[in-house]
C-alpha cells in the first residue's frame, strides 16, 4: 500500500449516536435494526484490517436478532430498552458456539457451549451483538500488546495503545465499530483504554454483575463493565446487566438502582474529594491539567471539593500483583490440553502434555504472572508474599471507606499518562505494571468507579477522570461524570 | 505451623524450576534467564510492602464482606441437575471416543 494511501488517524475516530437517537429511529421505523447492524459490519471492515478490534463475527446472530426487533417495531409492540442497539463483546466472555479466544492462542478454536449472564440479559434487552473484540491475553495487559492475535491500535492515532486489557472494547466504540460494548476490569482494565481512548468506562462494584461466562483471571477482582460514548448510555447498559445470579455466588442481592436516572440529577451539593497521593510525582503535567479542569468544573456545577488522605496508595501496585496473579495462577491451571483448546503434539507422558500445552499456549506475560503466583503461594513463602497482600488489601480497603464518610466520590487521574507508543513499556514489565497505579486500589477495594473524558493533551491524546464511589453507589458516580461530561472540558 | 521465609533473598534457579513443576509449565532453556530477571525484579519491588506492620490486621480475601451486600455465601442444594450436553462439549476435546477426553498414559510400565 502507497503511503499516500494510509489513512490519518482522523479518519478512524467517530462517535456513535445515543441510544435515544438510535431507539426513536428504531422504534419509528424509521431505521431497522438490520440495517443498523449491515452499517456496523461495513464499518468493521473497511476500519478493522487497521484498527484489529474485532476477532470474530457473530453475523448470524445478529441478524436474527435484528430481525425480531424489526418485527416488534413494524407490530408497533413496546421495544426493549437496548432494541437494536448494536454492541461488542470482549473476548473473553462466552457467546454460545462463537470463538472465545480470551486473546490466547491456548483457546484457539474453542467455542463455549454456553452464554455469559451480562450477554443473555443484553439480548434479552433487545442488543444485537456483532462479535468478539480483542484483548490482552487472559485479560492480563494495560496496552493489549499482549494479545496473541495482534495489538489493538488506538483510532485517535493509530501508532499509539489503546489501552488495556479492553483494548477493543475501548477502541470499537472510538471508532464507532460498535454503539457500546462490554469490557472486564480487574486491576483496571476498563477505566484506562477508556481513558486512553476517549469514551466512557464503567468499572462496576464487585459482585454487581454476574460474572458466570468471564474467562476468570482473578476472581475477587474481576469485573463485567460497559463502555459508551456518553455517560446516561453507559449507565443505561449496566442497568440491563447488573443484578444478582444465581450461577454466580459472589453476585450481589443489592437492589439494582435505575442507573441513568440517577446520572440525570444534577451534581450540585456533592462533596467531591481529591487525593494527594494520586497528584504527586510521576504524573504527566498535561495530564494534571486536564483534570484540575474538571474538578474546577464540578465545583462550578455546585459541587464542595476537599482534600481526602489515601496513604497506602503507594502499596496498592505490589499488593494487586501479589493477590492478582497468585489468584490467576490457580484460574488458569485449567488449561491443560486436556478438554479443550490447545495441546501440545508429541507428548509421551501426561505430565509433558500438560507443561508443553502449556508453554507453547500461553504467552510470556500470562507466563510471568503464573509464575508469580505460583512462587506465592507456594510453601514458606504464603505467609510472606499472599497473606500480607491481603492483609494491606483491608487497608487499602478501609481507608477508602473512611474517606467516604466525609465524601461523597473522589476524583483521580485514571493513568499517569495518556496513550503510549506500541511498543514503548513493552521491553520492561515492571513500568507497564506501574501503570497501573491509579486503577488497582478501586480494584482492590471493591468499590465502583466511572472513568469520563476530561479534555486532550496539546498532542490530542484523550485524557480520562477517573470518578470513585462507595460500594453500590454506581449512582452518585454517574451523577459526577455526568456534569464533568456536561463541562465539554 | 509451616516455617515462613520472608521476602528475603534472590530467586535461584531452583526455584524457578520448582516453580515450574508447581505450575506444569515447562519452560524452554531460553526462557528461564529471563524468567529469572523478571521475577527477582517484580519479588524486589513488592519487598515493600514489609514496610508496613500489619500483624494485628485480618486478611481480606472477599470483598463482599466490606460492601454489605446480602446473599454472600449461599449454597445451592445437594440435588443432581442435568450437567453439559456431551454431544456439544466433545467435538471441542482434542482427542475423545466421544465419552472420555483421551490423554497419553498417565503411568510408566
Amino acid at each position: 500500500m502507497l503511503l499516500s494511501e494510509a489513512k490519518t488517524a482522523e479518519t478512524y475516530v467517530e462517535k456513535p449516536k445515543t441510544f435515544a437517537a438510535l431507539r426513536e429511529k428504531i422504534a419509528s421505523g424509521q431505521v431497522k435494526a438490520a440495517d443498523l447492524a449491515g452499517e456496523y459490519y461495513e464499518r468493521i471492515e473497511k476500519k478493522n484490517p487497521q484498527l484489529n478490534v474485532y476477532l470474530s463475527l457473530t453475523k448470524e446472530r445478529a441478524f436474527a436478532q435484528a430481525s425480531k426487533i424489526d418485527a416488534m417495531a413494524a407490530n408497533g409492540d413496546p421495544l426493549p430498552v437496548l432494541a437494536g442497539i448494536s454492541l461488542g463483546i470482549k473476548d473473553v466472555l462466552a457467546m454460545q458456539g462463537a470463538p472465545s479466544t480470551a486473546g490466547s492462542k491456548i483457546l484457539q478454536g474453542y467455542r463455549p457451549p454456553y452464554d455469559c449472564t451480562a450477554v443473555t440479559r443484553l439480548e434479552a434487552a433487545g442488543a444485537v451483538l456483532l462479535g468478539k473484540l480483542n484483548c490482552d491475553e487472559f485479560a492480563m495487559g494495560s496496552s493489549t500488546e499482549n494479545s496473541a492475535y495482534g495489538p489493538v491500535r488506538n483510532p485517535v492515532d493509530i501508532e499509539r495503545v489503546p489501552g488495556g486489557s479492553s483494548g477493543g472494547s475501548a477502541a470499537a466504540v472510538a471508532a464507532n465499530m460498535a454503539v457500546a460494548t462490554l469490557g472486564s476490569d480487574t486491576g483496571g482494565s476498563i477505566r484506562q483504554p477508556a481513558s486512553f481512548c476517549g469514551v466512557v468506562g464503567v468499572l462496576p462494584t464487585y459482585g454487581r454483575v454476574s460474572r458466570y461466562g468471564l474467562i476468570a483471571f482473578a476472581s475477587s477482582l474481576d469485573r463485567i463493565g460497559p463502555f459508551a460514548a456518553n455517560v446516561r448510555d453507559a449507565a443505561t447498559v449496566l442497568g440491563v446487566i447488573a443484578g444478582h445470579d444465581p450461577k454466580d455466588a459472589t453476585s450481589s442481592q443489592a437492589p439494582v438502582d435505575d442507573y441513568a436516572a440517577e446520572s440525570d440529577k444534577p451534581a450540585k451539593g456533592l462533596r467531591i474529594g481529591v487525593p494527594g497521593e494520586y497528584f504527586a510525582q510521576g504524573l504527566d503535567a498535561e495530564v494534571r491539567a486536564a483534570i484540575e479542569k474538571g474538578i474546577d468544573a464540578l465545583r462550578a456545577a455546585g459541587c464542595t471539593v476537599k482534600p481526602v488522605a489515601l496513604p497506602h496508595t503507594r502499596y496498592a501496585v505490589p499488593t494487586y500483583y501479589l493477590v492478582a496473579t497468585a489468584e490467576a495462577s490457580a484460574n488458569l491451571a485449567r488449561f491443560d490440553g486436556v478438554r479443550y483448546g490447545y495441546r501440545s503434539p508429541n507428548s509421551a507422558t501426561l505430565s509433558d502434555m500438560y507443561s508443553h500445552s502449556r508453554d507453547e499456549g500461553f504467552g510470556a506475560e500470562v507466563k510471568r504472572r503464573i509464575f508469580l503466583g505460583t512462587y506465592a503461594l507456594s510453601a514458606g513463602y504464603y505467609d510472606a508474599y499472599y497473606l500480607k497482600a491481603l492483609k494491606v488489601r483491608r487497608l487499602l480497603a478501609e481507608e477508602f471507606l473512611r474517606a467516604f464518610a466525609e465524601v461523597d466520590a473522589i476524583v483521580t487521574p485514571t493513568s499517569p499518562f495518556p496513550a503510549f507508543k506500541l511498543g514503548e513499556k513493552t521491553g520492561d514489565p515492571l513500568a507497564m505494571y506501574l501503570a497501573d497505579i491509579y486503577t488497582v486500589t478501586a480494584s482492590l477495594a471493591g468499590i465502583c468507579g466511572v472513568v469520563v473524558p476530561c479534555g486532550k493533551t496539546k498532542a490530542g491524546l484523550p485524557v480520562g477522570m477517573q470518578v470513585l464511589a462507595s460500594h453500590f453507589r454506581e449512582g452518585t458516580a454517574f451523577r459526577v461524570a455526568r456534569a464533568v461530561e456536561a463541562a465539554e472540558i | 505451623m509451616r516455617e515462613g521465609r520472608g521476602m528475603a533473598g534472590k530467586v535461584t534457579v531452583e526455584d524457578v524450576e520448582r516453580v515450574a513443576e508447581l505450575a506444569h509449565l515447562e519452560l524452554a532453556p531460553e526462557e528461564t534467564g529471563r524468567m529469572l530477571r523478571d521475577l527477582n525484579a517484580i519479588l524486589d519491588y513488592v519487598a515493600e510492602l514489609n514496610e508496613l506492620d500489619t500483624a494485628d490486621v485480618e486478611p481480606l480475601t472477599q470483598v463482599s464482606e466490606l460492601g454489605g451486600a446480602a446473599g454472600f455465601n449461599e449454597l445451592r442444594g445437594d440435588v443432581l441437575e442435568p450437567s453439559l450436553d456431551r454431544a456439544v462439549v466433545m467435538p471441542q476435546a482434542p482427542e475423545t471416543d466421544q465419552v472420555f477426553f483421551k490423554v497419553p498414559k498417565v503411568i510408566e510400565r
